[in-house]
């Protein structure tokens, strides 16, 4: 796009405000000829086709049908006729960031894509008017075409495109209601699907672009640490190598192919001035916290006197949690491809915040922002780690030395897990109080949690917990570890939803109550939850008798809008965990697309089910301890348990999706093994040694 | 340096590379096959799985040098439209979530199928453990692989 293009762009979708561009006039450079853009996210081509550009990034969350399905239900366009492109960074996807992250891609577009779609069909139907000489309402929009209802007769929207285009945008469109939803709560096939079964997606990796190099980056092994001193010569010997540089995070082996550059990697000599985090180790850590636990911190949330109401308490409950650091490990290696030129940069990138990477590439660069083109990729997983924008950093540095040759740096699994933003590890210290009905009258929780996100990240899923207690105290203190953390999925629920609903399946048995009854009472105001809970309990089978040796858990979480309960059926043998069977409900709203959120709701249970039995990031001499899927080992197939997916019907704004049931799996299960075993799992993983 | 001369997709296939370069970045690096993954480089994930004469086979630790001869079949060579029962049956059950662990989830069911007519849900475990996948479509892969033997089945069956 050029420059006049771009101002024109900018200044007509800012008159709408985020989200919504329309009246876009001016043909799109570098398409095919006969593309008609209508607005930021349609074009229409000559030969029929609608292509909607999709803002935000495709982890496998959904969203290249999903968002589609927002834009096509308004359009009225013919689903096979449907084409889909990521476009650069541009406000009007996003003010001030353009990025995938919060399970929010259908909670923001919800409203602007169906405006666009609508907005978009409204100028086609106006063309169409304008062509016939009659009245728009003489018109009716279906299939990729408009109908003159009077006549019959039909143009199609490839016909209409470039007059439609030069119209001006209607200032407004009424939206569907929920009754007339055509293609919004169905479930159409993926789009996204048949490229990936033939291996024809481009993901960030497989970006290939002319005389193109590859790099991989030799890192301190301990955060923070910088180079000291290197001996690049025997890696320059290595057959395929051709220059080893410094940058500012570590030394790169530029080569002809990946391979040879992990080759001339491991004949570098570093020394490393490893900084001041090189002795911290997992087991310092964890008597460090467990005395800042003892004593309070900043207050978070307080009603009423937790601590002289649980002083009177009839019974008392007292425990504390442990949760480990945790890396995301999504299939696709980080990496990057970036090529510098003088005049500018271009950048290939699995990225869910493209901004962020965007920004990364100025400030290196000294470009301008508006020069730095970030080309989105298919991403091999995100989970949160695609967030953060250091390894673009990295392959920009990189790059800049090499210019103008382009350059892809490729992270190794060691990398991944080594070099991660971590889940931070977190400690809390409970104590609950029940009063002589065993109803719970305190509740207090001292996390101590590294810093992230925003103030109450850390404590999120216990501050804003919806038992109705009437003494609460939730503190939070805030330790400094030198290790990076960031947001993995579902962020400060992941942990603290561990530990909530544990901890009060230990104030339910301190009752003698059963642990959907205890919930039930205290969750009647928040009737959302309270209806997952009793229909997983129900589809659950929750109360009925059970095959030998399997026993059952709950839990429930209100996270990113959504609200969700399971019941986990499990069998522990020899200490060894089995979950045979999950039941979740979920309430997410409207539902756009049914599969995707059955998809999402299994895809976060086996993502949170890895973290039971089985995963967990451990520091010893400040380096991490797990170098690769041998030590850091993802449940495979064989450990799947059956997953059965409840929806609540519901015509509420939709609520978020790809974090919803990561939170809920963890608890459940191991309510479920306290049920089996009479252990309380307080801290994971767990291992078998743990349960017998 | 040497070249190395072998069938890859059916057809003969000479590639010029140190011969300890992992088949993996062979393919993807010299070759420009982008389609087999790379995920761990220690036969941990099974993202690079390839069939070397019809056997499923992690490429990330097969040195090129040892497939001089033989028939290597990638993701891209299964079939020339996605045709193979188990394509159809990924296509069908919507497998796919990030999609990048799916070549190699493919191609070990393709081997699976191509062994076992009817497989049992043990036997896909058995077969498919080795396969990780971190959007977790293991429910969906245990539906399409039966499903993918319905098809394959169909097929053998249509041509009698």
């Amino acid at each position: 796009m050029n420059d006049v293009n771009r101002r024109s762009f900018l200044k007509t979708g800012a008159a709408v405000g985020g989200g919504l561009l329309v009246g876009f006039q001016l043909p799109v450079k570098g398409q095919t000829a006969g593309l008609s853009k209508l607005n930021a996210f349609v074009k229409v081509g000559t030969d029929d086709t609608v292509t909607l550009e999709i803002h935000k990034a495709e982890m496998g969350q959904g969203t290249v049908t999903s968002l589609s399905q927002l834009l096509a239900e308004e359009l009225e366009c013919d689903w096979k006729k449907i084409r889909t492109e990521f476009p650069g960074v541009e406000p009007v996807y996003g003010s001030p960031m353009m990025g995938t992250y919060g399970s929010l891609s259908i909670r923001t577009s919800w409203q602007p894509l169906r405006q666009a779609g609508a907005s978009a069909r409204e100028m086609l139907v106006q063309a169409a008017a304008q062509q016939w000489k009659v009245d728009k309402s003489q018109c009716r929009a279906e299939n990729s075409a408009v109908v003159n209802t009077a006549t019959g007769t039909k143009l199609t929207y490839g016909a209409l495109a470039e007059a439609a285009a030069k119209l001006p945008a209607p200032a407004s469109v009424p939206l569907k209601t929920a009754a007339q939803y055509k293609v919004i709560g169905t479930s159409p096939k993926r789009l996204d699907t048949p490229s990936k079964v033939n291996g024809t997606a481009g993901f960030g990796l497989d970006v290939r672009r002319p005389g193109m190099l590859y790099a991989s980056l030799e890192r301190c092994p301990v955060f923070g640490g910088k180079v000291a001193s290197f001996d690049g010569s025997k890696a320059m010997a290595v057959p395929g190598v051709k220059k080893v540089v410094q940058i500012s995070n570590g030394v790169a082996v530029i080569a002809d192919d990946t391979w040879s550059a992990m080759e001339g990697r491991k004949a570098l000599i570093v020394k490393w001035d490893e900084g001041k985090w090189a002795n911290v180790s997992t087991p310092g850590l964890r008597q460090e916290w467990a005395a800042l636990a003892a004593k309070p911190g900043q207050s978070v949330r307080k009603a009423g006197d937790a601590a002289a109401t649980f002083a009177g308490a009839v019974k008392k409950v007292e425990a504390v949690y442990e949760a480990p650091y945790l890396s995301h490990a999504p299939m696709e290696p980080l990496n990057a491809t970036v090529e510098v030129r003088p005049d500018g940069c271009d950048i290939w990138v699995a990225s869910q915040i493209q901004s962020a990477a965007q920004q990364v590439a100025a400030q290196i660069t000294g470009l301008p922002a508006g020069k730095c083109l970030i080309h989105t990729q298919y991403l091999g997983g995100g989970f949160g780690r695609r967030g953060g924008a250091d390894y673009v950093g990295e392959a920009v540095e990189i790059a800049k030395v090499m210019s103008p040759v382009p350059v892809k740096l490729t992270w190794t699994r060691e990398d991944d897990l080594q070099h991660d933003t971590y889940r931070p590890a977190s400690y809390v210290k409970f104590s609950g109080g029940l009063d002589a009905q065993g109803l719970p009258v305190s509740f207090s929780a001292r996390v101590v949690c590294p810093p992230f996100g925003g103030n109450t990240t850390p404590v999120e899923g216990i501050h804003d917990m919806k038992y109705a207690i009437p003494n609460v105290q939730v503190d939070y203190t805030a330790p400094d570890t030198g290790t990076p953390v960031s947001y993995w999925r579902s962020v400060g629920y992941s942990q603290n939803t561990y530990f909530m609903e544990a901890f009060i399946d230990e104030m339910a048995a301190a009752a003698g109550a059963d642990p959907v009854e205890f919930r039930r009472k205290l969750l009647a105001g928040t009737p959302r939850l309270l209806n997952v809970l009793n229909i997983a309990a129900d589809k659950g089978d929750w109360g009925k008798p059970l095959s030998a040796g399997r026993f059952r858990g709950v839990a429930v979480v209100n996270n990113i809008g959504s609200f969700n309960a399971q019941v986990a059926e499990v069998s522990v043998s020899q200490g060894k965990v089995k979950v045979h069977r999950v039941v979740c409900a979920v309430d997410c709203g409207q539902v756009i697309n049914p599969a995707i959120v059955e998809a999402q709701i299994q895809s976060g249970i086996v993502y949170g089910l890895s973290t039971v039995t089985k995963l967990g990031i451990t520091l010893d001499k400040g380096r991490v301890v797990q170098k690769n899927f041998n030590n850091y080992d993802p449940i495979r197939i064989d450990e799947m348990p059956v997953v059965e997916v409840h929806i609540v019907p519901s015509r509420e704004n939709p609520g978020g999706i790809g974090e919803a049931s990561t939170p809920t799996i963890v608890p459940a299960v191991v309510n479920a093994v306290y049920a089996a075993t009479k252990k309380r799992v307080r801290m994971l993983p767990v291992k078998p040694a743990d349960l017998v | 340096m040497a070249a190395v001369k072998f069938t890859l997709n059916g057809k003969s296939q000479t590639v010029d590379v140190v011969p300890q370069m992992p088949l993996l970045w062979a393919l993807r690096d010299t070759l420009g096959m982008t389609g087999t993954k790379f995920g761990c480089g220690m036969a941990l994930c099974g993202a690079c799985t390839v069939h070397i004469n019809g056997q499923p086979t992690r490429s990330c630790v097969t040195q090129v040098a040892t497939v001089a001869g033989k028939s290597v079949t990638t993701i891209e060579g299964l079939s020339s439209d996605s045709s193979h029962p188990v394509q159809r049956a990924w296509i069908e059950a919507d497998v796919p979530q990030c999609g990048y662990c799916q070549s190699g989830q493919i191609m070990t069911a393709a081997a699976l199928v191509a062994k076992t007519a009817n497989p049992s849900d043990s036997d896909i475990d058995e077969a498919m453990r080795g396969n990780l996948c971190r959007c977790g479509t293991y429910q969906a892969i245990r539906q399409a692989v039966h499903l993918a033997a319905r098809y394959q089945a169909q097929a053998k069956g249509g041509a009698r």
